[in-house]
């Protein structure tokens, strides 16, 4: 029987956090290497603001939810740089795993565990089809495997 | 504050050639929900949720590539291919990059299908070819790995790095001048040292994960010696 992935995920889950949260605020705010690529031709004061020349860059236009509250990484709202981009990443990886999380719970293959030598990838359609059918005939199996998984 | 943008913004491509790449991203992102579901399991599902979010989080951490003040960051497509296989970690970057153009404003939602392109598609398809022929031909050992998530990560950078060219191509909005080429080396150099970073984080990530849960790294699971028998289909030519 394969080990549960439960306590490797949380675990990651905090690394995650603790990146976004906390190192994220010593990341390099130099403009990245599309950006930079797209500044060629121009030239830029200490701001990042374009001073003159000719560039891609200058067509840039205003995105459509620039006045998301969690807009260019920061918290509407919250005056300190550090907490604000902190805290921007921290929602962020949490909305992600809820959003990534939720849709792979939902889309994965269900029905009873397969055997371990043919996890990956190359067991015949039809088998699996056939296992998908029982396993939306018995949902409260399903609910159980779920609660035995925690 | 400063705007901290990562990705294509609106007015940069124009929108018929933005729109055609949407179509291109959701019809591949389909194919991948079809093949990933024979992936997902009880144990990749998790899994793959927690890739997303590392994806999300590692994407913060700029890193400087050189004196020049330009910075780089992980895309995270070779990552993903290798923990959760490549139509799974297509999804997860896909789903990282939704994310980031709705809720944190980095990328346009226009551009969001030649974003996808891409990253999630090209990024994940170029890294997952070189890592099944590496994974086939190196020793199964944390440096064979790490060798492989290295190169694979580089590449898969450089590609995604072209695909913008292609687009830009197609659909500009500034005349170059016929000096597309220069645009395709720039990105290319600047691209080939953001690879490094992303070689780097992406092999130190792979080998921790394969020392401690060997089980939960995809490719080592789907992807068999060269010596042993059945083949998966994927680079064909792998020995």
């Amino acid at each position: 029987m394969s080990k549960r992935p439960w306590g490797f995920v949380v675990g990651g889950l905090l690394v995650a956090l603790l990146l976004a949260g906390v190192v994220s605020n010593y990341a390099s705010s130099h403009p990245d290497g599309l950006d930079s690529s797209l500044l060629r031709g121009c030239t830029v004061d200490a701001e990042g603001e374009i001073t003159g020349g000719s560039c891609p860059a200058q067509q840039e236009r205003d995105h459509e939810l620039a006045d998301s509250p969690l807009a260019d990484y920061g918290v509407r709202g919250l005056d300190n740089d550090f907490l604000s981009t902190g805290l921007s990443g921290v929602l962020g990886v949490l909305l992600t795993f809820a959003v990534g999380g939720g849709l792979f719970w939902l889309l994965r293959r269900r029905g009873p565990q397969p055997p371990a030598a043919d996890r990956s990838s190359g067991e015949p359609a039809a088998d699996r089809t056939t296992r998908q059918r029982t396993a939306a005939e018995s949902p409260a199996d399903s609910a159980s495997r779920a609660a035995r998984s925690r | 504050m400063e705007t901290l943008a990562m990705h294509i913004s609106n007015g940069i491509v124009n929108g018929p050639v933005a729109a055609v790449f949407a179509a291109f991203a959701l019809a591949v992102l389909t194919l991948c929900v079809l093949r990933g579901q024979r992936d997902l399991d009880d144990r990749l599902a998790p899994m793959a949720g927690l890739v997303a979010a590392f994806i999300f989080a590692v994407q913060m951490l700029n890193f400087p590539v050189f004196t020049a003040g330009v910075s780089g960051h992980l895309l995270g497509g070779a990552l993903a291919a290798l923990l959760v296989g490549p139509w799974v970690g297509a999804l997860c970057v896909a789903v990282v990059l939704v994310v980031q153009a709705l809720v944190f404003g980095d990328g346009g939602v226009a551009m969001l299908g030649l974003n996808v392109t891409n990253m999630a598609v090209l990024g994940t398809a170029a890294a997952y070819l070189l890592i099944a022929l590496l994974l086939r031909v190196l020793p199964r050992t944390p440096a064979g790995l790490g060798v492989t998530a290295f190169v694979s990560a580089l590449v898969s950078v450089v590609v995604a790095s072209q695909g913008f060219v292609l687009q830009y191509w197609l659909g500009g909005t500034t005349d170059l001048g016929g000096n597309l080429a220069g645009l395709a080396g720039t990105m290319a150099g600047v691209h080939l040292l953001i690879g490094i970073g992303e070689g780097l984080i992406t092999a130190t990530t792979v080998v921790t994960v394969a020392k401690v849960r060997p089980d939960l790294v995809y490719a080592l699971r789907a992807l068999k010696p060269a010596a042993s028998a059945p083949v998966v289909p994927v680079a064909g030519g792998a020995r």
